[in-house]
């Protein structure tokens, strides 16, 4: 009897997913089922590329001729509702059941909203976006008109981008940041602070340490209200405030979804025959002693493949575990790989941080741990393999 | 035809951009030289800057893979090929061919 995988989400995980099984050996049916109706995109470009214009919806397509070969299914526009406890059955939001062999987890996560503002809906505030979906970013777009007035909500990498993408296209941009120092999490205050001075360097208002109260306007945005009583005017606003797994349709089955779909290093989940990847899972990680979350592009892609060895019963070992992402922002490249602690000690290794070119290090008891390039892509590249191959910490 | 350094002036595993339209990045593998599009066809960087594994370029945004030999891509994200360019060496120069097939490419 042929066996069969479903491979629940179609983004770049799951697409990964897929190709994997093929590489793998794996001859049965596999599904892909996605609940955007968009072919597999690559969403990087949509706060970049894509939204200003540069690229075309054909230059996101993520699948290449030779997919054609592997004979996918495709379940694109319907949504998995429930995982049967057992992991052989999936339940779609029009009612049908599928039935599996293994199943893939690779839902991906969603754009954030603001408390209070509730799910998107008829009711919307039109001019308030998240940018997530290929649709997010063509709505967003058509509201960046020059001239126009955009605040951006949180100062992370998506707001960053966006309020560069905006500045180019001539609209009026400020970026408001609960926290006192942007992108602390990731990079540490120095570095945060670095990256933030980029919006100032290019006409960006940066309003850092308030917070959001609410917005206004009937119908249409007209102005952000802050914590500390200020309030700006407002044309289009764009909440940039992170991203939440997308696991809630998993609630009956019995997996631990405390901080994502848990699984072991490799990304089988607690039922056999069920794997994670993505961003939706969250892997054991030897190193941090617990389950770790990663919303990286480059784990998407990686994942996958160690997943899938897990589904189909190969020794293959984890996938690598040197955490990358990159953003650009004002013609700008942001380059950062490994994880930072809260007591790494920042060394400026080459170039010159007041000419946004340069390299640092993250070192941990003098070893590197982490390495962030800006404008620096050559050392870069060698810097984060010599992470790749260092021994674990 | 574009001159491009000396044959000393790239050791083996190094590459260097040429500013042709669209840039060129040659590389030195093992005494070879190969030639492509500098460009990833995937997204905006530089392949000149990449990791050079045998006769392979890994992109350094995105770890797409082209082979120097042809061009095409091993691993994703890209799935167009990059053009692969003829290079030579005279008097000691290594010389571009920017549009002209290498030699020996299928």
């Amino acid at each position: 009897m042929t066996r069969t995988v479903a491979v629940v989400g179609a983004s770049l995980a799951g697409l990964s997913a897929g190709r994997a099984l093929r590489e793998q050996g794996f001859d049965g049916r596999v599904l892909l089922i996605g609940d955007e109706v968009h072919a597999p995109y690559d969403r990087p470009p949509l706060s970049k590329g894509f939204l200003d214009g540069g690229s075309a919806r054909d230059d996101l397509d993520l699948a290449r001729e030779d997919d054609a070969a592997l004979g996918f299914e495709w379940l694109l526009g319907q949504r998995a509702v429930a995982l049967d406890p057992r992991g052989q059955s999936l339940r779609l939001a029009d009612g049908r059941e599928i039935r599996a062999d293994g199943i893939v987890l690779a839902t991906g996560a969603r754009a954030r909203r603001l408390p209070g503002l509730g799910p998107p809906g008829p009711g919307d505030r039109s001019g308030v976006h998240v940018l997530r979906t290929l649709d997010d970013a063509v709505a967003l777009r058509s509201d960046l008109r020059p001239g126009r007035r955009l605040v951006v909500i949180g100062a992370g990498f998506i707001g960053a981008e966006v309020a560069s993408t905006a500045r180019g296209l001539g609209l009026d941009v400020t970026v408001v940041e609960a926290l006192p120092v942007p992108l602390a999490g990731p990079l540490g205050p120095e570095m945060g602070r670095v990256c933030a001075a980029l919006h100032a360097d290019h006409g960006t208002r940066l309003l850092a340490g308030t917070g959001v109260a609410g917005l206004d306007g009937d119908g249409h945005v007209t102005g952000v209200r802050l914590l500390d009583g200020r309030s700006l005017p407002a044309d289009v606003v764009l909440v940039g405030i992170g991203a939440q797994p997308n696991v809630e349709w998993l609630a009956g089955s019995g997996l631990d979804l405390s901080g994502g779909i848990a699984t072991d290093a490799r990304g089988a989940a607690s039922i056999p025959g069920v794997v994670a990847a993505g961003d939706c899972a969250a892997p054991w990680s030897e190193t941090a002693g617990r389950h770790v979350r990663f919303e990286h592009w480059t784990g998407a892609l990686e994942q996958p493949s160690a997943a899938v060895a897990a589904l189909l019963g190969a020794d293959a070992a984890a996938a690598p575990g040197v955490p990358y992402f990159w953003s650009d922002q004002y013609g700008v490249r942001i380059q950062f790989a490994g994880t930072r602690g809260p007591d790494d000690k920042l060394r400026v290794v080459d170039g010159d941080v007041a000419a946004r070119s340069f390299l640092a290090v993250y070192e941990r008891e003098d070893v590197p741990v982490a390495v962030l390039g800006m404008n620096q892509s050559r050392l870069f590249a060698r810097w984060r393999r010599q992470l790749r191959t260092a021994p674990a910490r | 035809m574009i001159p491009v350094c000396r044959v000393g002036d790239l050791p083996p595993g190094e590459a260097v951009r040429v500013d042709a339209d669209p840039p060129v990045a040659v590389f030195n593998v093992d005494g070879e030289f190969y030639a492509i599009d500098d460009t990833c066809t995937h997204q905006d960087a530089s392949l000149a800057d990449g990791w050079l594994d045998g006769c392979s370029v890994e992109c350094p945004l995105h770890a797409s893979c082209f082979d120097l030999r042809t061009g095409k891509p091993s691993a994703p994200p890209a799935k167009k090929p990059v053009r692969t360019h003829r290079v030579s060496v005279a008097d000691g120069v290594i010389v571009l061919w920017p549009g002209e097939t290498p030699d020996g490419a299928a």
